[in-house]
């Protein structure tokens, strides 16, 4: 090797340093604040203290009333959402990318378009169907709101994974003498479902995160969300930003997350740009 | 087992006219071939018979009755696809099975069917193997076995040889063969590329070109009285060598075309055109001779065995009497004997 | 004809039934209709009843209770008796029009540094190199965690007496004294656009990415055979074949950067310097019991989201459908 290429390798990992530094460290600091309690939390360092862990902030969290009833919250609402969301885009997105109708680019484009849309331009709007159904305040109020993004975004990813399977296997189901609904079921559904977990895992990572509805939606401390209580906890006054606990309660709903995600990580990347860019 | 008409049956994609008003008869348990130049229409053809595909306009009949409407599952018919299509998730046995399962047929029935068709293709070890555990020769004889099971009326093919290999692909053909001979009262269908596939399968060939029937009879008639330069000049390898200019008005056409093996190396004098020899293809068996006689293309001679004729040579060439073909300005082919003859 | 005809394959007669085409297009038509009618009541019907609020004077506790007002939440003037004439309505109003220009500059800053990064990133992980798996997992990390927890998390590394950022530019010499990030007009911005880049780079680099990954190999290796130099293959080639990528995910970010609320209201809340159009919005619907006032101005952010991604598409000739390519 040159020295010059010695150099360019040099910057090279370099960079690839501080971009995994730069990309780590903000939760790597969350998590080591969570471990420190008292006055300790106001001085600040850069490695942990083995000897030293210090639960308390977690069991101050998880101890008290509303965070665990959070999580369960935000673990009911994003399952259901997740699953009517699955249930009507399966059939839906069969329909778009398999069968030829006038007016079909124009439908896949409005489904684009709503869930590219604002979400505060049908607060209003939701905020009056929610009152009128009677829902205002109960988990169903957020699971009736998400669909509103996570069944355009199903339907989408879906509609593109769908496209890509072999006509000749869905003609051959044809001529065996299968429907529509069996081809769906039979043939389609058993080749889909790393399909299916992946847009499932995003539009529950969709519904996990969402606050705009979850905020305007929910009043009683019981009835929030998991990123609501997060952003609503706080101190004896405006001054007393209990950062320990805050940390802590966010270490605990986002650990899950993280490991889903490095999980699953190339079936996620693939819906994702599914749902992106394909070509 | 079944009669197939078409009658003047067309096909358009939008403003697209892929079939251009076919007229057809497929005989019972006949063995028709489908072919012509990629884009024709062959593919089309038999997914609209196949109900794939709707038709546009005229009829599709089987034993005299209308199917246009009728969905592919109900008009008993069975299908072998390029790419096998078997489902990837089901073993073979459920691939062979899952129309009989769909038609609600009892599970005996299912299984001894299954069975009888993996017999006749000895591929019983394989049944419960995926799809993808398959090598490319076994996966078409499943998805053969597959229509078998079926017991279809009419059993249809699309180029189902064309992604094997060559010895495969002969192993595959003779099978074929073998299943006609088996299921005689099953029409059968068949679109290739492969002139030697369409020659030694089939009972009559249908030639298409452009969406739209050249020719149709067994394979010798198209061989020896191609009703047109097309089919001609399409049946057959090496292609039929047509000559025009001078050498067709010897024998008053417009167009003159002999083949290969009907032209012989003759001493000096003894033959009515001579010329080069610009290039030679040896296949061990034959020996292809490409001698430039002044004409627009060199003509092909086929000369069996070794043959000890090199390139620069100038050579004398006959045709076998009574192996000429004519054509006119149309391409047809003329009638009027030769006056000279 | 033998007795075989009573297998699966028997065949009905054509008595009036109907096609393979006509089946599959009424079973489209039945799988459509659920998710059809689902979207129609939780997005055009809520869109259309904020479209109407916004034209009423319709309040928070009395829903029901709005009458007609026209384009009065829009724009309003009323000559004063001496002579003046006053404006109202949210076209007259200068909290919207600074919300309007805090939610552009957001946009466009953090869109164009979120592109430049995830470009530059999405370089790095095309190239081979040792440990490319360890770098793709860690950007993913900041992609995965929840925005209300970033805000937080960054909140806490921005504070201004304990923040780390604080300490090491301190400990760095870069600032003398300790500066209040989120709190302060002149920096809340900033740290918005900070925190908003680093999250959200992860998903322009992966689009990009994979943009990149289409563009087969022998197109570089043929350019190395022809010894152009790499900058040039990387503005001649590679960036004009990953234009359309980019230009796809430029648009899903800004779609999702116009109508950005969560990060702003936990980050730096109250802050003037960074209330945007959806925070202004949702103050005025909710906390601010002036609802119809608030539908007004969502629905004003509703239509130039809709223009921009009009002229977007009809400008930049972007197939999002992916049907064109088919
Ligand atoms: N869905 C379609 N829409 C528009 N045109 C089509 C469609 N399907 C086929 N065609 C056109 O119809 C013509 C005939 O196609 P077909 O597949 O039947 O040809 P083929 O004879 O089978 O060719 P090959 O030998 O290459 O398989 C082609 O020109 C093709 O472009
Ligand atoms: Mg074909």
């Amino acid at each position: 090797m040159t020295a010059r290429a010695i150099f360019w390798n040099t910057m090279f990992y370099i960079a690839v340093a501080i971009v995994v530094v730069v990309a780590v460290f903000p939760f790597y600091y969350a998590v080591l604040t969570s471990f420190k309690t008292g006055t300790a939390i106001f001085r600040v360092t850069y490695l942990p203290d083995f000897g030293n862990l210090n639960w308390g902030n977690y069991q101050s969290v998880l101890s008290g009333r509303n965070f665990p009833r959070s999580v369960a919250n935000s673990v009911f609402i994003a399952t259901v959402t997740v699953i009517a969301a699955l249930l009507l885009a399966v059939t839906a997105s069969y329909a778009l990318s398999r069968v030829r109708f006038r007016g079909r680019g124009l439908l896949l484009m409005t489904i684009l378009a709503v869930s590219m849309f604002p979400q505060i331009a049908v607060l209003a709007g939701l905020f009056e169907l929610i009152n009128f159904l009677g829902l205002y305040n109960t988990p169903w109020a957020l699971i009736l709101s998400y669909t509103i993004f996570t069944l355009p975004f199903t339907v989408w990813v879906l509609t593109t994974f769908m496209r890509d399977l072999p006509v000749e296997i869905e003609e051959a189901a044809i001529v065996d003498g299968a429907s529509p609904w069996v081809i769906i079921t039979k043939v389609f559904m058993p080749l889909l479902w790393p399909a299916l977990v992946t847009t499932g895992l995003l539009a529950f990572i969709g519904a996990w995160n969402e606050f705009l509805f979850a905020l305007t939606f929910t009043i009683t401390e019981t009835q929030r969300t998991v990123p609501v209580a997060i952003a609503l906890l706080s101190g004896a006054s405006q001054q007393e930003i209990p950062w320990g606990p805050i940390m802590a309660a966010s270490v605990i709903v986002t650990v899950p997350l993280i490991v889903l995600v490095l999980v699953f990580q190339r079936k996620i990347v693939a819906g994702l740009t599914a749902g992106g860019v394909k070509g | 087992m079944a009669n197939i008409q078409l009658r003047n049956v067309t096909k358009s994609y939008g403003a697209a006219h892929v079939i251009k008003g076919v007229d057809l008869d497929i005989r019972r348990g006949e063995f028709m071939v489908f072919v012509g130049p990629s884009g024709c229409g062959k593919s089309t053809l038999l997914r609209l018979i196949s109900g794939l595909e709707t038709i546009t306009s005229g009829d599709l009949l089987f034993d005299g009755q209308r199917v246009n409407n009728v969905l592919p599952s109900k008009r008993g018919i069975a299908m072998v696809f390029q790419s096998y299509a078997l489902y990837p998730h089901m073993t073979v046995y459920d691939n062979m099975a899952f129309g009989m399962k769909l038609a609600g047929s009892s599970r005996a029935e299912q299984d001894a069917r299954v069975r009888k068709a993996a017999r006749m293709l000895q591929i019983e070890h394989l049944l419960d193997r995926l799809p993808k555990q398959l090598s490319g020769g076994q996966r078409q004889r499943v998805a053969i076995g597959r229509a078998i099971t079926r017991d279809p009326r009419v059993f249809l093919f699309d180029e189902p040889l064309s992604n094997l290999d060559a010895a495969l692909r002969v192993a595959t053909r003779l099978e074929i063969a073998k299943l006609h001979h088996e299921m005689s009262d099953v029409t059968m269908i068949y679109v290739t590329h492969d002139q030697v596939e369409a020659m030694t399968l089939a009972d009559r060939i249908c030639v298409l070109r452009d969406g739209r029937v050249e020719q149709v009879g067994t394979p010798t008639e198209l061989y020896e009285r191609p009703g047109n330069i097309f089919v001609a000049g399409f049946i057959g390898s090496p292609k039929m060598n047509f000559l025009r200019g001078r050498f067709a008005a010897e024998h008053a056409c417009h167009t003159l075309g002999v083949r290969s093996e009907h032209i012989d190396v003759v001493a000096e004098g003894e033959g009515p055109w001579t010329g080069r020899v610009v290039h030679t293809e040896d296949l061990g068996s034959d020996n292809y001779l490409f001698v430039d006689l002044g004409a627009e293309e060199p003509v092909i001679v086929r000369q069996p065995g070794k043959v000890a004729i090199h390139e620069g040579a100038v050579v004398t060439l006959r045709p076998k009497a009574g192996m000429l073909h004519r054509f006119d300005e149309d391409g047809l082919p003329v009638q009027r004997p030769l006056a000279a003859e | 004809m033998t007795t075989t005809a009573t297998g699966a394959a028997a065949y009905a007669p054509d008595r009036g039934e109907t096609g393979l085409q006509e089946q599959r297009a009424r079973a489209a038509f039945w799988f459509l209709a659920p998710m059809l009618l689902m979207l129609f009541f939780v997005a055009a019907w809520p869109l259309l009843r904020s479209i109407w609020f916004s034209f009423t004077d319709t309040t928070l506790n009395n829903l029901y209770g709005g009458e007609w007002a026209g384009f009065q939440n829009y724009l309003t003037w009323r000559e004063l008796p001496s002579g003046r004439i006053r404006w109202g309505g949210t076209l007259a109003d200068p909290a919207w029009w600074n919300a309007v220009y805090n939610t552009v500059r957001f946009a466009v800053i953090s869109v164009g540094l979120e592109t430049l990064f995830g470009l530059l990133i999405a370089l790095m992980l095309n190239a081979e190199f040792k440990g490319r798996g360890i770098v793709r997992a860690a950007i993913l990390i900041p992609w995965a965690i929840p925005t209300i927890v970033s805000a937080r998390m960054w909140g806490w590394m921005l504070n201004d007496q304990f923040g780390i950022i604080n300490h090491m530019l301190l400990s760095v010499g870069l600032i003398d004294s300790p500066i209040a990030w989120t709190a302060r007009a002149d920096t809340a911005m900033i740290a918005v656009i900070v925190v908003d880049v680093w999250k959200t780079t992860p998903f322009m680099a992966l689009l990009i990415l994979a943009g990149l990954q289409m563009i087969p190999r022998d197109m570089y290796e043929s350019a190395r055979i022809d010894g152009i130099h790499p900058v040039r293959v990387f503005f001649r080639v590679t960036l004009p074949l990953l234009k359309p990528a980019i230009m796809v995910a430029v648009i899903f970010r800004l779609l999702d950067a116009l109508r950005i609320f969560d990060l702003i209201y936990v980050l730096t809340p109250n802050s003037s310097a960074t209330k945007t159009m959806s925070i202004v919005a949702r103050e005025n619907m909710i906390d601010f019991n002036r609802f119809a006032y608030g539908s007004a101005q969502s629905t004003l952010l509703f239509a130039i989201i809709f223009l921009f991604v009009t002229l977007y598409i009809w400008l930049g000739r972007v197939d999002l459908t992916g049907e064109g390519r088919r």
